[in-house]
């Protein structure tokens, strides 16, 4: 600074600081530039596409079962959401619907990827306001349910875990058992996070207050998933249109009230609370029968369109498939969550300080991989 | 030869002593921080060099000795380079006031050899003055850096040293209204007299002054010049291989510092538990127990710090002001008259 003639401490305003995109709490390749007063940002424009991939290029030439996997490098941390949520696009589309036993393994797989998602953001968001050690408590349990993932389909993160129609694998012996012991004590360590975080005066204080979003804007942005319950909207895809075996199950759906990022903290550990639950019951009243839906093994479906969504980690995941009758979508765009809820950083970041910037990005619980595609 | 040998050869061996003792026992805290961080973070640590990774220290320093000497283009290569320098000389020569131990320590040929370098009649103030200049290595780096997360960290320290300095010299005056006398030697020794550390006299001035040195020192929850999730490393941002590692080096051994000081002013120095209760004698009846009970005292210190910075959030800019300038310093403040009052009234 001090050799530029232009910029100098004293005369200059307002600074302009391009945060990422390498930067340790940005998530990934994001760049906020930011402009500054001092400490106090005056202004934020977020910069993407620095991981972009063409996804759903790539939708429009590869067949239908083929696009399956690369949907999982979207949102890395749920992947199995992502399989989810187009499975079904496809088997909706092709008039057809996964069996029981399948559904049943959908929802579990999917609420422990909820789960492992949540303990992904929790312990990043902890670090990016200094608490530290969070971090390695969520990773242990994560551990636990990529094992699980491990076991079952041979993949920890990128996980391919269904096929359109049902699933490809039995469930492994033991399986249930483990899941058991998992959710048993599950609840037991969200508890033990919360004593390093919910009560904490520091804890409080950076979060209190910070990122705050009227329900009203929050619908008006589009926001969705824990962005938007933070707010005290309760809009949950898997209550609101039930998808999978969803409605077989009793859960609450959690909502803050202020709508800051104290409230979507407590939400998402809340869900993950909520996500076992719902497991728990679900690996009791496993169904038998077959996990495949009887259909052709090439998957040409009818022309038309569908637009199906499912409620992701992150908020509404959709899908809107238009198909030429060949085996390949003609189109096949996503909705990503982050993608939508990222907007609303610039009206949540101003008028904060830095700090609270890195906070914010962190409430949104963004992945970079499916804001770019 | 008498004057040669008393006034120049003991205090440069001692010197030599207390340089190097120091020195090791921030290699060692190095260690420590990742020891104790691994262990509340329910992991391990390091395992690979040595056993238990206890050579660990030496392979960092190893390491970033043989690093890449890196200097920003455009930096202003000269404070750039002096700025580490500035920031951890003033961390060792501080320990030139500590009392280790009591004046009266062994003899050796005839020669009494005390458990310190040197007692200066004005020891506190020696102490705050050098370690603040600490932090001008700190601004100067931020400065001379020419980039920006550099330049908000550099801020952020001098505001925090403007704002935690005043609150630390202020928790410090009930001390010495209770012993009357600004030599640490002489703290401790009015501590002996007492039977009381001041601890029990003035807890609302201990907990302040560690509370200010921990910002003094840019430790967790007050790490704001480093912050390295906002600035990505702060200050030091630029610096890399043995730089970087003078900057690490003088974080550590001001750490040491203000838990000497803490344990000096505070805990009685090198006195054992209940100083003035002849029973328990027997806890001083080993070799350099002065030592030993100083250390084991500034350990516990030490480990306070570490556990604050992995088990707490951060503070943000404002509103570690705010807790400086709004409960900090009027907190001191109310300490300084209480306990002037009350010294007023029992001994008037």
């Amino acid at each position: 600074m001090s050799t530029k003639e232009e910029q100098t401490l004293f005369d200059a305003s307002e600074i302009t600081v391009s945060m990422g995109p390498q930067h340790p709490s940005t998530h990934g390749v994001l760049q906020v530039k930011l402009k500054l007063d001092g400490e106090r940002v005056i202004d934020a424009e977020c910069v993407i596409g620095y991981l972009h991939r063409g996804v759903e290029k790539l939708g429009e030439a590869q067949t239908y079962g083929q696009f399956v996997p690369t949907l999982d490098r979207m949102d890395y941390i749920a992947a199995v959401s992502n399989c989810l949520g187009y499975c079904e696009a496809v088997e909706k589309l092709l008039s057809v619907t996964a069996p029981p036993r399948a559904q049943y393994i959908r929802v579990i797989m999917t609420e422990l990827n909820r789960i492992t998602s949540h303990l992904l953001w929790l312990g990043t968001h902890a670090i990016d306001l200094g608490a530290v050690t969070v971090f390695l408590y969520c990773f242990r349990e994560r551990e636990e349910i990529l094992k699980i993932f491990e076991n079952y389909c041979g993949a920890r993160l990128t996980t391919h875990m269904f096929r359109i129609g049902g699933t490809q694998y039995e469930i492994y012996d033991g399986f249930q058992d483990q899941v058991r012991v998992f959710v048993k004590d599950f609840p037991k360590k969200v508890d033990e996070y919360e004593t390093l975080l919910t009560e904490n005066r520091i804890w409080i204080g950076r979060t209190r207050g910070v990122g705050v979003i009227s329900a009203k804007d929050a619908i008006d942005m589009g926001l969705t998933g824990p962005s938007l319950r933070g707010s005290g909207v309760e809009w949950d895809i898997r209550k609101a249109k039930p998808y999978a075996a969803y409605s077989d199950f009793e859960f609450d759906i959690p909502a803050g009230e202020a709508g800051d990022t104290y409230d979507r903290y407590m939400v998402r550990l809340e869900e993950m609370r909520q996500s076992a639950r719902i497991i728990s019951q679900a690996v009791e009243k496993i169904p038998d029968g077959p996990l495949m839906a009887k259909m052709s093994k090439i998957i040409k479906p009818p022309i038309g369109d569908i637009y199906h969504s499912i409620e992701s980690p992150k908020g509404e995941l959709g899908y809107y498939i238009v198909s030429d009758g060949s085996t390949q979508a003609y189109r096949a765009r996503v909705r990503p969550p982050s993608f939508v809820n990222l907007q609303s950083l610039k009206r949540m970041v101003a008028g904060h300080m830095v700090a609270d910037v890195v906070a914010i990005i962190g409430t949104l619980d963004i992945v970079l991989g499916e804001i770019d595609r | 030869m008498d004057f040669a040998i008393d006034y120049i050869l003991i205090p440069f061996i001692k010197i030599f002593i207390v340089f190097n003792v120091v020195a090791g026992v921030v290699a060692l805290l190095t260690l420590a921080e990742r020891k104790v961080a691994a262990w509340i973070q329910v992991r391990l640590g390091p395992m690979r060099v040595g056993p238990y990774g206890i050579l660990q220290p030496l392979a960092d320093g190893l390491k970033l000795m043989l690093k890449e000497d890196i200097v920003p283009a455009g930096a202003d290569k000269w404070i750039f380079t002096l700025a580490p320098v500035i920031s951890l000389v003033p961390a060792f020569i501080v320990f030139a006031v500590i009392p280790f131990g009591p004046a009266d320590g062994f003899t050796i040929l005839g020669h009494k050899i005390s458990y310190f370098i040197t007692d200066l009649n004005i020891g506190v103030l020696y102490v705050l003055s050098i370690s603040s200049v600490g932090i001008i290595g700190i601004i100067l780096g931020g400065w001379a850096s020419n980039s920006k997360y550099p330049l908000l960290g550099a801020l952020r320290s001098a505001a925090q040293m403007v704002s935690y300095e005043v609150p630390l010299g202020f928790s410090i005056i009930g001390v010495l209204i209770l012993a009357g006398s600004l030599s640490l030697v002489k703290i401790v020794e009015a501590q002996k007299a007492a039977g009381f550390w001041y601890v029990f006299l003035q807890p609302v001035g201990f907990i302040l002054f560690f509370a200010c040195g921990i910002a003094e020192t840019n430790r967790a929850p007050f790490d704001l010049p480093e912050a390295e999730s906002e600035l990505v490393a702060g200050f030091h941002t630029e610096y890399s291989g043995f730089r970087f590692s003078l900057y690490f080096l003088a974080e550590y051994a001001s750490m040491i510092v203000v838990s000497c000081m803490a344990v000096t002013l505070f805990w009685g120095g090198w006195l054992r538990p209940f100083p003035n209760v002849h029973a328990f004698d027997f806890l001083d009846a080993f070799p350099l127990a002065p030592l030993v009970w100083f250390a084991a005292k500034v350990v516990v210190f030490i480990y306070a710090y570490l556990w604050f910075r992995w088990t707490w959030p951060r503070y943000r800019y404002d509103q570690l002001m705010k807790v400086g300038w709004q409960w900090l310093l009027p907190l001191a403040m109310a300490n300084v008259i209480v306990t002037a009052v009350l010294v007023l009234l029992l001994k008037g």
